[in-house]
């Protein structure tokens, strides 16, 4: 590189002057690359900066305030925390974000991995198929929550009127996002089947980085097919399941969109997740810094699981 | 049994039978929305379904041109995923080059700045920042969610981890050739880094594109509105129009989709190679 060049050469000159000579423009060289590297920076980090970092720090003083949005900021201590308690919603809202995420994580990496496991071997069409199940992912949620839910109306729609003729009893079936035992299960329906696809590409590069050495060491040892897959293929995805785990976590305790438009949050508060509430305390009641300290809430939740992974991670 | 020199397996049957069986699944929707897009209000329902509607009515594909101003919200999100994607590949692979190929003093520190970021949701301050736009007086401009979404540590991220693999030594033969890091930027990593910018620019259209809450606390003027809460609107307003609210779901569906198809040989390539270095 060109400092350590201009370095070497200064180290090895006689003279004093030239070398204060060199030194000087050795500074100004390095002041000069420093300068260009954040002219480099600048526009990103900026914008970053301002519009990320700032708020991030914001939000996390403002759970400790009390503001409307509108009149003077208030100190509230640890008001907002204490209220979490008693605020049934919240209590509602963070229970429904668990049951969503122990239930989803592991559900949508089983179908990724088995999606993937499916379209790693080499058939005709393959490309296509891929493809389709990785659509859903990239569609429009408001466009397909639309149709999911006329597909699951429990008067008309298509899945009940099957459920029907396969001779269920009209009294037992599923009420889906109308129910209050089966909303949540419609929107994890809902999310696994718009999420797994991407996921199935990432098991898809873990598949492919497997040293197929090893399935051949494995067929010389006479392993069938279950045990190459749980003695090879399980231990050696490891990294991408890693990986795919805390994405799906942080992307489950997050969830927002798919409820609003699916089940609102009801019927009751039977689908009422954190960022729900979130929005619903910071942009209908106006309660800013109680609504911050959800978020913080949040905030420690993903954190959480992001340490265990990687602390769990590090064992492995 | 043999078939072009292929075995056919009860195996192979196996695999296809799956594959075709869940391939029909995951697409059923996005069929039966093409299918009630073509239908009136009251046949949508009808069961058995009728897949191809035997009185096709590619009406309902103008009257949702004149229910709603459709054109007006695909024009408002054409323009904020262009200009955000164009924001994105060009801010992120700037900062991203300096990070991956060039000393300066706080290099880690600025570089953890955005690491630290990467997990957090943006739920967690997007009230917060709200209130900064508002300070700003950008409530109810696209400027707003411009500013949100054109600046995104993944971005950064993205790029740097992928000029990381790009040789060192080829930006030291530029710079003995007597170019200027500008100049080794923009005709030695850009051109080299396609696969890369591939995957921003699908990651980045889809999520601006398909954005809606961001949108949803921004922008209340109808005439800012943006298709994906355009469309929400919609369903609110005419929620007994099946018909019609499907054949304008199928119209904000097609941009993504030519999008998504087009680049979908880097993005499959990109996923994975993002997702395994992440």
């Amino acid at each position: 590189m060109s400092i350590s060049n201009t370095a070497s050469a200064a180290g090895r000159a006689p003279a004093i002057p030239r070398n204060r000579i060199k030194v000087l423009s050795k500074r100004r060289r390095r002041l000069q690359n420093a300068l260009v590297a954040y002219s480099f920076i600048a526009p990103n980090f900026i914008g970053f900066a301002v519009f990320t970092l700032g708020p991030i720090l914001f939000a996390f003083a403002l759970a400790f305030m009390h503001w409307d949005g509108s009149n003077a900021i208030t100190f509230a201590g640890l008001d907002n925390f204490w209220r979490l308690f008693e605020d049934k919603a919240f209590i509602a809202a963070f229970w429904n974000t668990i049951i969503y995420t122990v239930v989803s994580v592991p559900a949508t990496l089983v179908c990724a991995l088995g999606l993937a496991i499916l379209l790693n071997q080499k058939i005709f069409g393959r490309d296509f198929f891929r493809t389709a199940m990785f659509f859903p992912y990239v569609a429009s949620l408001v466009a397909v929550a639309v149709v999911w839910n006329m597909i699951f109306n429990p008067e008309m729609g298509p899945v009940n009127m099957i459920l029907y003729t396969l001779g269920l009893d009209p009294k037992d079936m599923p009420g889906w996002a109308a129910d209050r035992h089966w909303a949540m299960v419609t929107v994890i329906l809902f999310g696994i089947w718009k999420s797994m696809g991407y996921y199935m590409v990432i098991y898809l590069a873990g598949l492919q980085g497997i040293n197929s050495e090893l399935y051949e060491a494995a067929d010389l040892d006479g392993a069938n097919a279950w045990q190459k897959f749980i003695y090879v293929t399980v231990p050696q995805l490891a990294p991408t399941t890693f990986f795919v785990t805390v994405m799906l976590t942080i992307q489950s305790f997050k969830v927002f969109d798919q409820v609003y438009m699916i089940t609102q949050g009801g019927p009751g508060t039977s689908t009422l997740v954190l960022v729900y509430h979130i929005y619903n305390e910071a942009f209908i009641s106006w309660d800013l810094g109680y609504s911050s300290m959800i978020a913080l809430v949040l905030f420690f939740l993903v954190l959480a699981v992001t340490v265990i992974q990687f602390r769990r991670q590090r064992e492995d | 049994m043999r078939i072009a020199g292929r075995k056919i397996t009860a195996k192979t049957i196996a695999v296809y039978a799956t594959a075709i069986i869940i391939t029909a699944v995951m697409l059923m929707p996005f069929a039966w929305m093409l299918s009630a897009s073509l239908k009136l209000s009251r046949d949508v329902f009808v069961f058995p379904i009728e897949w191809i509607p035997s009185e096709p009515q590619w009406q309902n594909y103008v009257d949702i041109w004149t229910k709603i101003p459709l054109a007006l919200f695909i024009y408002n999100t054409s323009k904020l995923t262009i200009i955000v994607t164009l924001l994105q590949l060009l801010t992120s692979s700037f900062a991203a080059y300096a990070f991956a190929k060039l000393d300066f003093p706080y290099k880690n520190t600025l570089f953890l700045g955005y690491i630290a970021t990467i997990a957090m949701p943006w739920q967690v301050y997007m009230v917060p920042q709200f209130l900064l736009m508002r300070e700003f007086g950008l409530n109810n401009t696209h400027l707003a969610l411009i500013c949100l979404q054109a600046f995104t540590a993944f971005g950064v991220f993205l790029m740097r981890q992928f000029y990381m693999s790009i040789p060192t030594e080829l930006c030291e033969a530029a710079r003995i050739d007597g170019m200027n890091e500008y100049q080794i930027w923009a005709r030695i990593m850009l051109p080299l880094s396609k696969p890369a910018l591939s995957t921003l620019t699908i990651f980045t259209f889809v999520t601006t594109w398909n954005d809606f809450l961001g949108p949803m606390i921004y922008l209340t003027k109808t005439e800012l509105k943006t298709i994906q809460i355009g469309l929400r609107m919609f369903i609110a307003q005419y929620s007994a129009e099946y018909g019609l609210i499907m054949a304008a779901s199928v119209v904000a569906l097609i941009p993504v989709l030519i999008v998504f198809l087009s680049l979908q040989r880097f993005f499959v390539e990109g996923v994975a190679s993002s997702g395994i270095k992440g």
